[in-house]
């Protein structure tokens, strides 16, 4: 790795009450790498990304993008300056075609005809059948709507694409599909992905961050990983 | 120019030439209700613009009616505007309220926000109440007719009414048609289906929010100021609670979140009240027992079963 990193965290906490779900977390993205962030149920990987692009508030510790203090400001800024997010729990306009849906992503930064190629390429670029593009995304299959989901982050064409676990509820082929799709994706964009499918892991990222209770369990290679008794103990049963 | 364009376009421009025809065949009683009715169609036509596009819930819409008809009226009566400055002063004076009600309003959310707006429209009757010796409170005052010549044109000619009622209304309805097919009024669309969303594909949601009330405002004062002005008259009335709730059933009973369903709800509500007030003095039971069938058997409102079961495309 070499550079300055796209993204950094320092100090990173987020506590619910009593719960202490993330602490001191450092994290250093360099520009184009793919890092996995995985863990067990309830590690704090949706709550360490949720600070990362502004959904939730930390405790404490500080957020740094391109070089920049993000910490202070509001999602809708962060994703102004390069982050999309995906979510976890998918969340699509369940109403609005699926058009429409990917329209509003790419509304954002296109005007006029580019939008409607840009939401064409992104539907063809996931794999969505182009004759679902004038249904309500909300009578798509579950794993439609991931998909949906994951067509939407890229129709942004984000510097930074965070992925809260893509592949849940996706076909086999389906998560073949999108290994090669982050495959295509890497070097020109940077990913940070949850992901607990560790054959999509092992694939697809460049460097692996294991978050347990809240803390950074160990960083390193996906071989390096792999051999990790601590991680071994983290996941037994869970793979 | 899409084919869905095109229907959408047809359609609408259609009801207005239709109105237009109207102005030459109806009786003189029609005639002078359906001028009425263009009016308070504007009015919820700016209305539905908050509530059924983008999903907010105010119980506060009289004060930004009465803030356009008392703007206009207390410009003419005590200024000595004539109608088309005192007009702009109506607007302008719903602009700066809902401007200032939306940075205090949009702090809050759903039950919040109703009773928010709807505590601040009580506040605006009471003052109107209380500065009675201008405003003539709940009595009111006639505006002459010596002084509502525009243009040279005697807005109270029933001719000239229904044609400035018409005109009014065409201007709303092509605004609220531009707007909510415009990316503005689709992103107030997905805050209204899912706001959390919009965040995150990088919209400032408050910023949306708080252009969406002041359209939806001014739209509504425009009309109050043209009502006034039209019909001659300003009081207190026009300010109450009923007046916030009037919007609120129209737009329901004509389809939330439709450009036509405004129009379609205040006619319907308009005719069942005046045919079921010509049968029984218990007129109001007539049209409770109507709004109750309707609300069970087309709960998205006329318009809203129109795009539900036959015409997909209706905005
Ligand atoms: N809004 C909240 N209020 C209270 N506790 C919360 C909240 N969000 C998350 N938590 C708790 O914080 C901890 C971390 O949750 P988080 O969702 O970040 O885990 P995760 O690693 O994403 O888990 P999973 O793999 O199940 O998605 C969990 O114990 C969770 O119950
Ligand atoms: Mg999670």
């Amino acid at each position: 790795m070499s550079g300055a990193p796209l993204l950094s965290t320092r100090g990173l906490s987020k506590h619910f009450d009593g719960l202490q779900a993330v602490r001191d977390v450092d994290l250093d993205l360099a520009p184009g790498e793919a890092r996995a962030l995985i863990g067990p149920n309830g590690a704090g990987k949706t709550t360490l990304v949720g600070m990362i692009c502004g959904r939730i508030t930390p405790s404490a510790g500080r957020v740094m993008f391109d070089g920049a203090d993000i910490t202070p400001l509001p999602a809708h800024e962060r994703i102004g300056l390069g982050m999309a997010y995906t979510f976890q729990i998918t969340s699509v306009f369940h109403a609005l075609p699926v058009r429409e849906n990917l329209a509003l992503a790419a509304r954002r930064r296109l005007k006029g005809a580019a939008v409607q190629d840009a939401v064409e390429r992104a539907l063809a670029r996931v794999g969505l059948p182009r004759d679902i593009g004038g249904q309500a995304a909300g009578n798509l299959s579950y794993g439609h709507q991931r998909l949906l989901e994951l067509a939407m982050g890229l129709v942004q064409a984000p510097r930074l694409l965070i992925l809260d676990e893509p592949t849940q509820g996706l076909s086999d082929s389906e998560i073949d599909g999108f290994k090669a799709l982050i495959g295509e994706l890497k070097g020109a964009t940077t990913i940070l992905l949850i992901e607990h499918n560790m054959s999509v892991v092992m694939d697809v990222a460049d460097r692996i961050t294991v978050l347990d209770g809240g803390t950074v369990l160990a960083d390193g290679t996906p071989a390096e990983i792999h051999e990790n008794a601590a991680v071994q103990a983290a996941y037994l049963g869970t793979g | 120019m899409s084919p869905e364009t095109r229907r959408i376009l047809a359609l609408h421009g259609g009801l207005l030439l239709l109105l237009l025809g109207l102005q030459f065949v109806l009786p003189a009683y029609h005639h002078g209700n359906l001028a009425r009715i263009m009016v308070l169609a504007s009015y919820a036509i700016g209305y539905n613009i908050l509530f059924g596009y983008t999903g907010l819930l105010s119980l506060g819409h009289a004060l930004f009616f009465a803030a356009g008809m008392y703007g206009m009226a207390l410009t003419i009566q005590y200024a000595g505007f004539s109608p088309a400055p005192a007009l702009l002063a109506g607007l302008l004076a719903g602009l700066v309220v809902s401007a200032g009600l939306a940075m205090l309003a949009l702090r809050t959310t759903g039950v919040a926000f109703m009773i928010v707006t709807l505590m601040f429209a009580q506040a605006g009757y009471l003052s109107i109440l209380y500065f009675g010796e201008y405003t003539r409170g709940d009595e009111g005052f006639v505006i002459q007719t010596a002084r509502r010549m525009l243009w040279g044109i005697d807005l109270s000619d029933p001719t000239n009414r229904y044609l400035a009622a018409l005109l009014l209304f065409s201007v709303c309805l092509a605004l609220s048609l531009w707007l909510v097919r415009a990316p503005f009024g689709r992103v107030l669309v997905a805050i209204r289906e899912n706001e959390e969303r919009v965040q995150m594909l990088g919209y400032d949601t408050h910023a949306h929010k708080l252009g969406a009330m002041i359209v939806s405002g001014t739209i509504s004062a425009l009309a109050g100021a043209v009502y006034g002005l039209l019909f001659g008259y300003a009081g207190a009335s026009f300010a109450s609670v009923q007046y916030s709730i009037f919007p609120l059933l129209w737009v329901l009973l004509g389809g939330a979140g439709t450009v036509l369903g405004p129009f379609l709800g205040t006619l319907f509500m308009f005719y069942l009240i005046d045919l079921s007030s010509g049968l029984t003095t218990a007129y109001m039971l007539i049209a409770g027992v109507a709004l109750v069938v309707l609300t069970l058997f087309a709960p998205q409102g006329l318009a809203g079963e129109l795009r539900r079961r036959l015409w997909g495309w209706l905005p």
